[in-house]
C-alpha cells in the first residue's frame, strides 16, 4: 500500500508541472465575469487570467464556481487559484493567501433616483447585498445586525430585486455598478463612492508561497508590457490598476 | 409589526443568553443568528400549515363533488402543485413572476415585494395540494354507505361532508398528515434561496465567514429538535384521536 | 420564442441538456440509495441491537434535516474529507471529487433513510410461512431470497419506492444551488442572462411536470407486471 502511494505522489509530482492552472472564477457579476449565450464564461476576470497565464508560459483550465463555495473549492484543492474579482480582506487571509492586488474596488450605494435612501439613512431602508461579500460586510455594519438586509447569492440576483423595487437600495462594487447603471437610467449611484482601501487580489491556498509569486511576477509582467491596460481600457475606457 | 418584532428578538437574546455556558463556543457567537432565523422557521411552518390545511380541505372536497368542473380544478391544482418542485415554484413566484414588477402586478404587488410573503404563499399552496391527497386518500376509504345514509337522512351533501366524513377522514389520514408536516418543515428551508432570514438563511450567512462545516451541523440540531417536537405532538394527537 | 429554441442563441438545447443532467442525477442516486437502503433495512431487521440503533439513529437524522442541509453537508462534507484523506496518506496533486459525485451522495442518503423503512415493511410483509416452507423444503438462503423473498418485496415496495423516486426527482433541483447545471440552474442562468425569468423557470416546470408523469406512467406499468397472476 506504502509502495502504491509513493509511487501515486511521484506520478502527481512530475506530472503537477506539467498540468494546466486551475482557475476559478465566478460568471455572476458583469463585466469581470459573466455566462454568455453561448454558455461560456467571459470576461475581465478571465481576460486577465488568461493573460497572467501566457506570461507564466503556463496553460489555463478555467472553472466556473457559485460565490458561496469558492474558497472552500480552494483551500480543498478543486482548484489552485481563484481570479474572481475577490477583496483581500483580514478574515479571508486567515484561510487563504492573496497576490498582490490587480485593482483597487469601491462600494457604491445605489438607488432610484429620487429615493430618499442616503448613506446615513441606510438602516431605514430594504438594502440588498450579495452574501459573503464586502459588500454585505459594508452594509451589516450600517444597518445593524438586525437590520433589513437582504442577502443573496450573486450579484445579478441583487440588480434584478432593485429593479422590480423589492429592495430600496444596493451596496455593489463600484464597477460592475456602473456597468449595470449604463442600461438603468431611472438609477444612480448615492452620495460619494465608498472608500475602504478594497485591494481586489488573487487567492491561493495559504502557503502556496510558488504559486503566488508566480503570479506577481506574471501580473508585474502584463502591467508592464501593457496587456493589462490593453484589457482594462477594453471594458472600462481606461486603465484601472 | 414593530413590537412582534421586537417580542422575537427579545425571546431570542432571552435563549442565547441563557445558552451561553451550555453550548460550544462556536456556536454561542452566532446562537442569536440561529435563534432568530429558528423562530421566522416556526412561523412560516405553523402559518402555512393551518392555511395550507384549509386550503387543502377545500380541494379535497372539490375532488370529489359532483359538478366536473370543480373536479378537474381540484385534480389539476394537485397535478401541477406536487408534481412539480417546491424550489422551482418558489421561483418562478419570486424570480419570475416578480420580474413582472409594480406596473403590471398592480395591487397585488406588496405580496410579491417581500420573500417572507411569497414564500408563505407557496409553502401554503404545495402543502395544500398534498394535504387534498392525502384527505382523498382518506375520504374514500370511508364506507361508501356512510354518504349515502347521511343524504337520505336528509343532510345536504355539504353537511354530510362537514359532520360526518371529514372529521372520519381527518382521524385516518392523520399519520399521513404528520408526515406532510414533517415535509413542509424540511421544505421551508428553500425560502432560505429567495431572501428570507429563516433558519436555513441565517445558516448560510453565517458559513459565508468562517466557511466551518460546523455551522451546518448546529444547524442541522436546531432542524432535528424542531422535527422532534413535531413529531411528539402529533404522537399525541394522534392517540387522543385513536381513543374515541 | 426564439429564447427557447436550439442553437447558439436559443436555451431550449441548454435547457434539454439540463434535463438530462437531472435523470442522470436522479438515476444514479436511485441505484446508490436503493442499494444503501437495503442494507439500512437488513440492518434494522437484525438481531444485532447497535447494528439497529446505528440505522434507526441514521434514519432519524435524514428524515429530521431539510434535503437542502442534507445536500449542503454533503457537497462542503465530502470536499473536507476527500482533502483530510489526501492531506493524511499525503498525496499531492488533485483528488477532485465533482459535484456531481456530492450531489448523488446527498440525494442517495436522503432516498436510503426512507427507503429502507418502505423496503422493511414489504420485507415483514412476505407470509413467514412461505419461508418456512422453503426452509422445510431444502432451499438455501440465497435460493429463498432470491426465489420467494425478493419477487414479493419488489410487488409490495413498488408504490413506496415509486413514490420516493418521484420526491427524488423532484429533490434534483436542489443541486442548482449548488452550482451544478441541471434543469432548474440552466432555467436561472438564462433567466438572468436573457432578463427573463418567468418564460424559463415555467419551461422548466413544465418539463418537470412531464418528467413526473412518464414517471407515473412507467410506475403503473411496473405494478400491473408485478401484479401479474395475483387474485385481486
Amino acid at each position: 500500500m506504502k509502495t502504491l502511494i509513493i509511487a501515486a505522489s511521484l506520478l502527481a509530482a512530475t506530472t503537477a508541472a506539467a498540468e494546466p492552472l486551475r482557475i476559478a472564477t465566478e460568471g455572476a457579476f458583469p463585466p469581470f465575469s459573466e455566462i454568455n449565450a453561448a454558455g461560456e464564461v467571459v470576461g475581465f476576470d478571465i481576460d486577465i487570467a488568461n493573460a497572467l497565464c501566457a506570461k507564466m508560459e503556463r496553460e489555463c483550465a478555467i472553472i466556473a464556481m457559485d460565490w458561496d463555495g469558492i474558497i472552500p473549492g480552494l483551500v480543498n484543492e478543486k482548484y489552485d487559484a481563484i481570479v474572481a474579482s475577490m477583496s483581500i480582506t483580514e478574515e479571508r487571509k486567515q484561510t487563504v493567501d492573496f497576490s498582490n492586488p490587480y485593482y483597487a474596488n469601491y462600494l457604491v450605494l445605489v438607488a432610484k433616483k429620487g429615493a430618499d435612501v442616503t448613506q446615513e439613512t441606510m438602516q431605514q431602508y430594504a438594502v440588498g447585498a450579495q452574501r459573503a461579500s464586502i459588500s454585505s460586510s459594508w452594509a451589516e455594519e450600517k444597518v445593524g445586525a438586525r437590520g433589513d438586509l437582504r442577502l443573496y447569492d450573486t450579484l445579478t440576483a441583487s440588480f434584478t430585486d432593485l429593479e422590480a423595487g423589492r429592495i430600496d437600495s444596493i451596496v455593489s462594487d463600484y464597477f460592475p455598478a456602473l456597468d449595470w447603471l449604463k442600461d438603468h437610467p431611472e438609477f444612480e449611484v448615492i452620495g460619494e463612492r465608498i472608500d475602504i482601501n478594497d485591494q481586489i487580489g488573487i487567492a491561493v491556498r495559504k502557503g502556496d508561497d510558488e504559486l503566488r509569486n508566480a503570479l506577481n511576477m506574471a501580473l508585474d509582467g502584463i502591467i508592464a508590457d501593457g496587456s493589462y491596460a490593453k484589457v482594462s481600457t477594453g471594458y472600462f475606457g481606461a486603465d484601472i490598476h | 409589526m414593530s413590537a412582534y418584532q421586537d417580542l422575537k428578538y427579545a425571546l431570542s437574546d432571552g435563549v442565547c443568553y441563557a445558552a451561553q455556558g451550555v453550548t460550544p463556543e462556536s456556536f454561542a457567537t452566532y446562537c442569536s443568528r440561529y435563534v432568530d432565523g429558528f423562530l421566522v422557521t416556526i412561523e412560516l411552518l405553523a402559518l402555512s400549515s393551518i392555511l395550507g390545511l384549509c386550503i387543502g380541505t377545500l380541494v379535497a372536497v372539490a375532488r370529489v363533488s359532483t359538478r366536473p368542473v370543480l373536479r378537474r380544478g381540484a385534480w389539476a391544482w394537485s397535478y401541477i402543485f406536487r408534481g412539480t418542485p417546491l424550489l422551482v415554484q418558489l421561483w418562478i413566484v419570486y424570480y419570475g413572476l416578480g420580474s413582472l414588477g409594480p406596473e403590471r402586478l398592480g395591487i397585488l404587488w406588496p405580496l410579491f415585494k417581500s420573500g417572507w410573503a411569497v414564500g408563505l404563499v407557496v409553502l401554503t399552496i404545495n402543502t395544500s395540494a398534498y394535504i387534498a391527497e392525502i384527505l382523498r386518500g382518506g375520504l374514500s376509504s370511508l364506507p361508501v354507505g356512510q354518504l349515502e345514509a347521511a343524504l337520505s337522512a336528509g343532510m345536504s351533501r355539504a353537511m354530510a361532508m362537514r359532520r360526518i366524513l371529514l372529521p372520519q377522514a381527518f382521524r385516518v389520514a392523520w399519520p399521513a398528515y404528520g408526515n406532510e408536516l414533517i415535509l413542509l418543515m424540511k421544505g421551508s428551508a428553500l425560502v432560505s434561496t429567495i431572501t428570507v432570514m429563516d433558519l436555513m438563511g441565517q445558516t448560510r450567512s453565517v458559513f459565508a465567514r468562517g466557511y466551518s462545516l460546523e455551522t451546518y451541523l448546529y444547524s442541522a440540531v436546531l432542524y432535528s429538535l424542531l422535527a422532534i417536537i413535531l413529531t411528539l405532538g402529533l404522537k399525541a394527537v394522534e392517540r387522543r384521536l385513536n381513543v374515541g | 420564442m426564439e429564447l427557447l429554441g436550439f442553437g447558439a442563441t436559443g436555451w431550449g438545447d441548454d435547457l434539454l441538456r439540463g434535463a438530462a443532467l437531472t435523470l442522470q442525477l436522479a438515476i444514479v442516486s436511485l441505484a446508490i440509495g436503493l442499494s444503501l437502503g437495503l442494507l439500512l433495512a437488513l440492518a434494522k431487521l437484525s438481531r444485532f441491537a447497535p447494528l439497529r440503533w446505528l440505522a434507526q439513529g441514521y434514519t432519524l437524522f435524514i428524515r429530521g434535516v431539510p434535503e437542502f442541509l442534507i445536500l449542503l453537508l454533503a457537497f462542503f462534507g465530502t470536499e473536507k474529507a476527500v482533502a483530510a484523506i489526501a492531506q493524511l496518506v499525503n498525496l499531492q496533486g488533485d483528488i477532485d471529487v465533482p459535484k456531481f459525485a456530492a450531489a448523488v451522495g446527498g440525494l442517495s442518503a436522503i432516498f436510503a433513510a426512507y427507503g429502507c423503512e418502505v423496503i422493511r415493511g414489504a420485507w415483514l410483509a412476505v407470509p413467514k410461512g412461505q419461508i418456512e416452507a422453503g426452509h422445510s423444503v431444502g432451499l438455501t438462503h440465497w435460493q429463498i431470497f432470491h426465489r420467494i423473498r425478493l419477487p414479493q418485496l419488489w410487488r409490495i415496495a413498488l408504490p413506496g419506492l415509486g413514490n420516493l423516486w418521484l420526491v427524488m426527482l423532484k429533490d434534483t433541483s436542489l443541486a442548482a444551488v449548488l452550482a451544478i447545471d441541471e434543469l432548474l440552474r440552466v432555467a436561472k442562468v438564462a433567466g438572468e442572462v436573457t432578463r427573463q425569468p418567468l418564460i424559463f423557470l415555467l419551461a422548466a416546470g413544465a418539463i418537470y411536470l412531464v418528467l413526473t408523469a412518464v414517471s407515473d406512467k412507467m410506475r403503473a406499468t411496473f405494478e400491473a407486471r408485478a401484479n401479474r397472476g395475483m387474485a385481486r
